[in-house]
């Protein structure tokens, strides 16, 4: 551990957790190597490529470009905090069914993308779906059935139930 | 050779949603960086900063005393003794003559011969106080001119190796009748070239090493590919037997062809895990990743059609310069060797004369992505095609139709290469190209499309292209699998095929469920890690249907063999009056034992598939482009790849397969490229500079596969299909785009096809 | 790539913001977004020592709209820009040219302030102030004053901010309801960095004539300004395709552009041309 680490605390997929992080530590570090949550991939560090995403406050950040001690206080939804124990949300079910994964890596980035994006804007046109996932790259799909499980997944969140989101 | 088991399809052939999905969209895949172990420590690679150059010292006396750092490591400290070298990565076939000298060293020893290659290894308690400690390290160098360019390199005035004498490390020769000798009534000879570009997995390569010293083992997570291949190197290196050594494939990001070669960390991480008797990790960065994994299809040639003047193709001619970078490393011929080899693709082309030269420079070493060198031979000889075409006033479409293999003509032998490697002479074997190719015109309306050849509407040239292609699958000499009837009723199958994202788990189980008549629920797949079998040969070349698929069914033949002798003792007949029923159920004389009965006996059969036939998927692509002259900015308004690929075990994975492959294709046609000055300094190591298609860029992107003609090879009559979707790109736009800009004059003669550099075509053509 | 080592604090006020930053003698830098300082430290092209995080600084995030035009606090996230759909009407420029801007997750994060400070020629925001004679208002340990665009932006990532200066806050000056404008970039994927972009607008009078043009270019420059020579090739004129074609010949050769591995010096100016064209068919419609 390096010097000077300071304790954080936030709320993360619906619980408290702490850690105690040195301020160089990014987000997606702290997610994956001190809280265990694997989840969010680290695919360049550099803010391109898209599979750190997460939630934070409701928006849909990359968590390689935030220090973990700026979420003191936050609350964070990864990938796990969208999932259930023992089934798929209507969103992955969606990317089940459109075969939007293949090498699943990007997919997590992905996926809270996705969320973030149809909780704010369910009404989404494939046009605007590809514009967001444009933040996202892939190599193996080719994107095309990911906007198809994204366009099909609106339904689930224009309706009043809130049992699309976890 | 044909496998004993048969199967009647009740999955495979069906979209079935893929088990991997379970995991991977829950974010429990497990990849390599994810896997914690206790007392861990990571390692940073110290890299070189020149191109070429000698070394003089490695300073890291400041590096070592850093906060956490445990240990900094160079050549002498992996040489067996001072006056030694280290070891070297060598080439996966086996000694090939002449190419040894080129080997790359697992660290670099005297002599730096690419930016980015290994220097040194700082081992810290966290990544990021290694890399602190990297940073500090003072390299001396004593810098050599780098020699970057193909021609430049082979004039042999600046080497790479000095002792050898020369850069050009082989050349290959493809024949076919008697090109040189040829008379035609038509020809023409052009320059073409292909840009370096590659793979770009979106999970780096990782590595976790794990020592055992009290029993003397090893055990690596992160490997993928051809793990009992990279097991035996590795073994080999450190001195151990190879069952102590342990290859474990997890989840692994995309591989492409190239993921899962030998890398210098391959050697240097497990060598430092038991030198310090302390698991380690390493992770390789983005920067590091486009720096030094395999680089790719790089190569630029001079070749000749000659025709008679109907089209009728009589020869092709030529030479091939392949940029290699600074070694060869361990599959480095597979694509100087396509490239000549399936120069031809799926046409009848009587007499062929092409060298292929693989020359060493400056640069990060090559190896085998996604069609390698086919995408460059596509490239290559479509753009010819549509010359030619143009100046005998033969249509695209008829040109190319003249020129297809006839089915008639199957087996069709195309030309044979030397050296050989013992390698059997390529054979296509069977299929209707023209099938083909009539879907493909069908499916982008070619006909009604045709009229906006060179039209400008809207400010933007419309252009069509076309073009057919061959793809090769079921490579390598066999694969095993066993499957395990375990206690519970479950069944387990294990294979050495790998995984890669793929989907392999799905198919596997698919074959699996079909050849045992079971459920899917039922089987448990265990893919790639050496541990599950003794023998295996992982995934590459589009094999792992055709291969692992059909060990699959010889297993399950086995291991309804096994079935039979214990319901025959426990039914009270002999094995060949049991009859074996759906979910390997057991019947004689109205008594019926279900497979959880006989579960208790220790019930588990090997199977295997040889086969040193290849397959060949074959297909045709098209694409219909808008050009904005002004700016150089090309819209893809449609893209359609159509593949007959024998057999489809999964019609959603295939798709999946074939759209995710054009996209790769696109990218690296229109603006993925490696770029280096003139110095060897690596100008696109950051995802900001090296651009791959995003969403927005290609959404008009089609595929279709078909299963016309199953091949002869294989019991699934599977065809390899993971690379037909890449192979045709380049050429097919490029020459959408040639038809686009045809009023203006412009001929694109080199990839990739960047909005700069179709303004500067027209420009030039003024 | 781990981010180098630095100190870091997140100050209450903007006082103390500033404090820290004029007692590191200009080896501290401060965060806010952090989308452009956090990757340049990635590859540890940028290592401050100290990392003054703005994250509590309070009323920084405003965006006002009154008589005398837009202000927009610097903390304000490209997001606020998109979501406040007032801006549409209010300053169509503004909204349009921030659609370029990045990607969806940067865009929650990346700020104005930020965006300005770190001074991409390649970046909209920039261009946009420049094009619209902006005011940037900056504070630091000698007191608060404001700053011409144009005479911000001296060169790549380089301004007239002091080290212990911070910008809170940038002035776009009224946008009369029936002025004509158009934005162009080109990029060679979407929310790429621009090879080259304008951003124009003109008043008309009753007659059609152009006056008050301003255009200015982003990308295509070491810096973003505003181009005289087009401006003049329009101002008096009735704007048709001959004043435009006239305007574009001249914005092509007035333009110094930089060169790299994605585009020649040739082609950007080419680019230039060829936008303020399209941009001023698009304004004059």
């Amino acid at each position: 551990m390096e010097s000077r680490a300071s304790a954080i605390r936030f709320e993360l997929n619906g619980k408290p957790v702490e850690a105690r992080v040195s301020a160089r530590t990014t987000l997606a570090d702290c997610l994956r190597h001190q809280l265990l949550q694997t989840g969010t991939h680290v695919g360049c560090e550099h803010g391109v490529c898209g599979a750190c995403t997460v939630i934070v406050n409701g928006d849909a950040v990359r968590s390689c470009l935030m220090l973990a001690v700026q979420v003191d206080g936050a609350t964070v939804t990864t990938v796990e905090g969208l999932s259930r124990e023992d089934s798929l949300t209507p969103l992955q079910a969606a990317f089940r069914k459109h075969h939007a994964l293949q090498c699943g890596f990007c997919t997590p980035g992905m996926l809270t993308t996705a969320h973030a994006l149809l909780t704010d804007e369910p009404d989404a046109d494939k046009t605007r779906i590809r514009e967001v996932l444009s933040g996202n790259l892939c190599r193996c799909t080719g994107y095309i059935p990911i906007v198809e499980a994204v366009y099909e997944a609106r339904a689930t969140y224009r309706s009043k139930d809130k049992s699309a989101k976890a | 050779m044909i496998a004993k088991g048969s199967f009647i399809p009740n999955f495979v052939g069906t979209p079935v949603q893929r088990v991997e999905d379970l995991r991977l969209l829950r974010g429990r895949g497990q990849f390599v960086d994810d896997v914690h172990h206790e007392g861990m420590l990571f390692a940073a690679i110290l890299r070189s900063p020149v191109a070429h150059g000698r070394i003089r010292l490695i300073d890291y006396a400041a590096a070592r005393g850093m906060p956490g750092v445990r240990g900094i490591f160079t050549a002498g400290d992996i040489a067996h003794a001072p006056e030694c070298t280290v070891p070297t990565i060598p080439m996966r076939r086996g000694q090939l003559e002449g190419l040894a000298p080129f080997e790359q060293p697992v660290i670099a020893q005297s002599k730096v011969r690419y930016v980015g290659e290994p220097l040194a290894v700082v081992v810290a308690d966290s990544a990021a106080l290694a890399e602190d400690a990297v940073d500090a390290i003072v390299a001396d160098i004593e810098p050599l001119a780098p020699v970057v360019d193909c021609h430049v390199s082979g004039r042999d005035e600046v080497l790479l190796f000095e002792e050898h004498g020369t850069n050009l490390a082989v050349t290959y020769t493809v024949e076919k009748g008697d090109a040189k000798s040829v008379q035609a009534a038509y020809a023409r000879r052009e320059r073409f070239s292909v840009q370096r570009h590659t793979a770009v997995c979106m999970e780096p390569r990782g590595l976790l090493a794990v020592w055992d010293g009290v029993h003397a083992k090893l055990r690596v997570s992160g490997a993928a590919k051809v793990p009992f291949a990279i097991r035996r190197v590795l073994a080999q290196r450190l001195d151990l037997p190879e069952d102590c050594v342990d290859m474990i494939e997890l989840d692994v990001g995309g591989g492409f062809g190239v993921r899962g070669e030998f890398y210098p960390e391959d050697f240097l991480i497990p060598f430092l895990a038991r030198k310090l008797n302390r698991p380690l990790k390493w992770t390789e960065d983005r920067r590091e990743n486009l720096l030094g994994s395999n680089h790719a299809r790089e190569a630029e040639c001079e070749i000749e059609i000659a025709c008679d003047r109907d089209g009728t193709i009589l020869a092709l001619l030529g030479r091939i310069w392949v940029n290699m970078g600074a070694y060869v490393r361990n599959s480095a011929e597979v694509a100087p060797r396509n490239v000549a080899l399936f120069l031809s693709g799926p046409y009848r082309i009587p007499n062929i004369h092409i060298e292929s030269s693989m020359v060493v420079t400056n640069k990060a070493p090559a190896g085998p992505y996604r069609g390698p060198g086919r995408f460059e031979a596509d490239f290559f000889r479509e753009r010819l095609f549509d010359m030619a075409a143009r100046d005998l006033g033969i249509g695209q479409v008829e040109f190319r139709r003249r020129n297809l293999v006839r089915e008639s003509e199957m087996p069709y032998r195309i030309a044979a290469i030397t050296p050989s490697y013992g390698e059997r002479q390529v054979e296509f074997d069977g299929g209707d190209y023209s099938i083909a190719l009539d879907r493909c015109l069908g499916e982008i309306r070619w006909a009604e499309k045709a009229a906006l050849q060179g039209k400008l509407i809207d400010g933007r040239y419309h252009g069509l292209g076309v073009g057919c292609f061959i793809e090769s699958g079921g490579g390598g000499q066999r694969e095993n699998a066993r499957l395990v009837v375990e206690a519970d009723g479950m069944v387990s199958l294990y294979i050495g095929s790998s995984n890669i994202g793929q989907g392999l788990e799905t198919i596997c189980i698919q074959i699996a469920a079909d050849a045992l008549g079971l459920p899917m629920e039922k089987i448990r797949v265990f893919h790639g890690s050496t541990t599950n079998l003794s023998e295996g040969f992982g995934s590459f070349g589009s094999r792992s249907v055709v291969m692992g698929g059909s060990a699959i069914l010889d297993a399950a033949g086995n291991l309804k063999a096994k079935v039979r002798s214990a319901a025959a003792r426990r039914l009270g007949c002999v094995a060949g009056e049991v009859v074996i029923g759906d979910g390997v159920s057991a019947s004689f004389g109205g008594k019926t034992l279900a497979l959880a009965d006989v579960a208790d006996e220790d019930l588990s059969a090997d199977g295997t598939f040889a086969s040193h036939q290849r397959t060949y998927a074959y297909g045709a692509a098209a694409a219909h482009v808008a050009v904005d002259a002004k700016t150089g900015h090309v819209e893809l308004i449609e893209y359609v790849t159509v593949e007959d690929v024998g057999r489809i075990i999964n019609p959603l994975t295939a798709n999946g397969q074939a759209v995710g492959a054009a996209v790769q294709g696109l990218g690296g046609t229109f603006m993925e490229h490696l770029q280096y000055d003139q110095d060897g300094q690596f100008l696109t190591a950051s995802l900001a500079d090296y651009l791959m298609p995003t969403a927005t860029d290609f959404p008009n992107v089609r595929a279709v596969e078909l299963e016309i003609s199953p091949s002869p090879t294989n019991p699934l009559g599977a065809k390899g299909a993971g690379e037909g979707g890449t192979i045709p790109v380049g050429g097919v736009v490029s020459n959408a785009v040639a038809a686009a800009l045809a009023p203006l004059g412009v001929e694109p003669r080199e990839l990739p096809l960047s909005p700069y550099r179709i303004w500067k075509l027209v420009q030039a053509a003024r | 790539m781990k981010l180098p080592l630095f100190d870091y604090a997140a100050p209450a006020t903007l006082a103390e913001a500033i404090a820290l930053l004029a007692a590191s003698g200009g080896t501290a830098k401060a965060l806010a977004g952090g989308q452009s300082l956090l990757p340049t430290m990635a590859f540890r092209l940028a290592m401050p020592t100290l990392l003054v995080d703005l994250r509590r600084l309070a009323g920084l995030d405003r965006i006002t709209l009154g008589e005398d035009g837009v202000r927009l606090g610097a903390k304000v996230r490209w997001r606020d820009i998109e979501d406040d759909t007032r801006l549409r009407t209010a300053h169509p420029l503004l909204a349009a040219a921030i659609t370029h801007v990045a990607h969806y997750q940067i865009r929650n994060r990346g700020t104005v302030g930020g965006n300005l400070a770190h001074a991409d020629p390649a970046a909209e925001m920039p261009g946009v102030a420049v094009a619209c004679d902006a005011e940037l208002v900056l504070t630091g340990s000698k007191g608060t004053r404001v700053v011409r665009s144009a005479d911000f932006f001296l060169g790549p990532l380089t301004t007239a901010l002091a080290d212990d200066e911070l910008i809170v806050e940038v002035r776009l000056p009224a946008w009369p309801a029936a002025r004509r404008w158009g934005f162009e970039e080109f990029a060679q994927r979407r929310g790429d960095f621009a090879v080259a972009g304008i951003a124009a607008f003109y008043d008309a009078d009753a007659r059609g004539v152009a006056g008050n043009t301003h255009i200015a270019v982003i990308g295509a420059c070491h810096r973003p300004h505003r181009l005289a020579g087009a401006e003049a090739a329009l101002n008096g004129h009735m704007v048709d395709e001959q004043v435009i074609v006239a305007a574009a010949k001249v914005a092509a050769a007035e333009v110094d552009p930089p060169a790299d591995l994605h585009a020649s010096a040739e082609y950007r100016r080419a680019l230039v041309g060829t936008l303020l064209e399209r941009a001023l068919i698009r304004a004059s419609r």
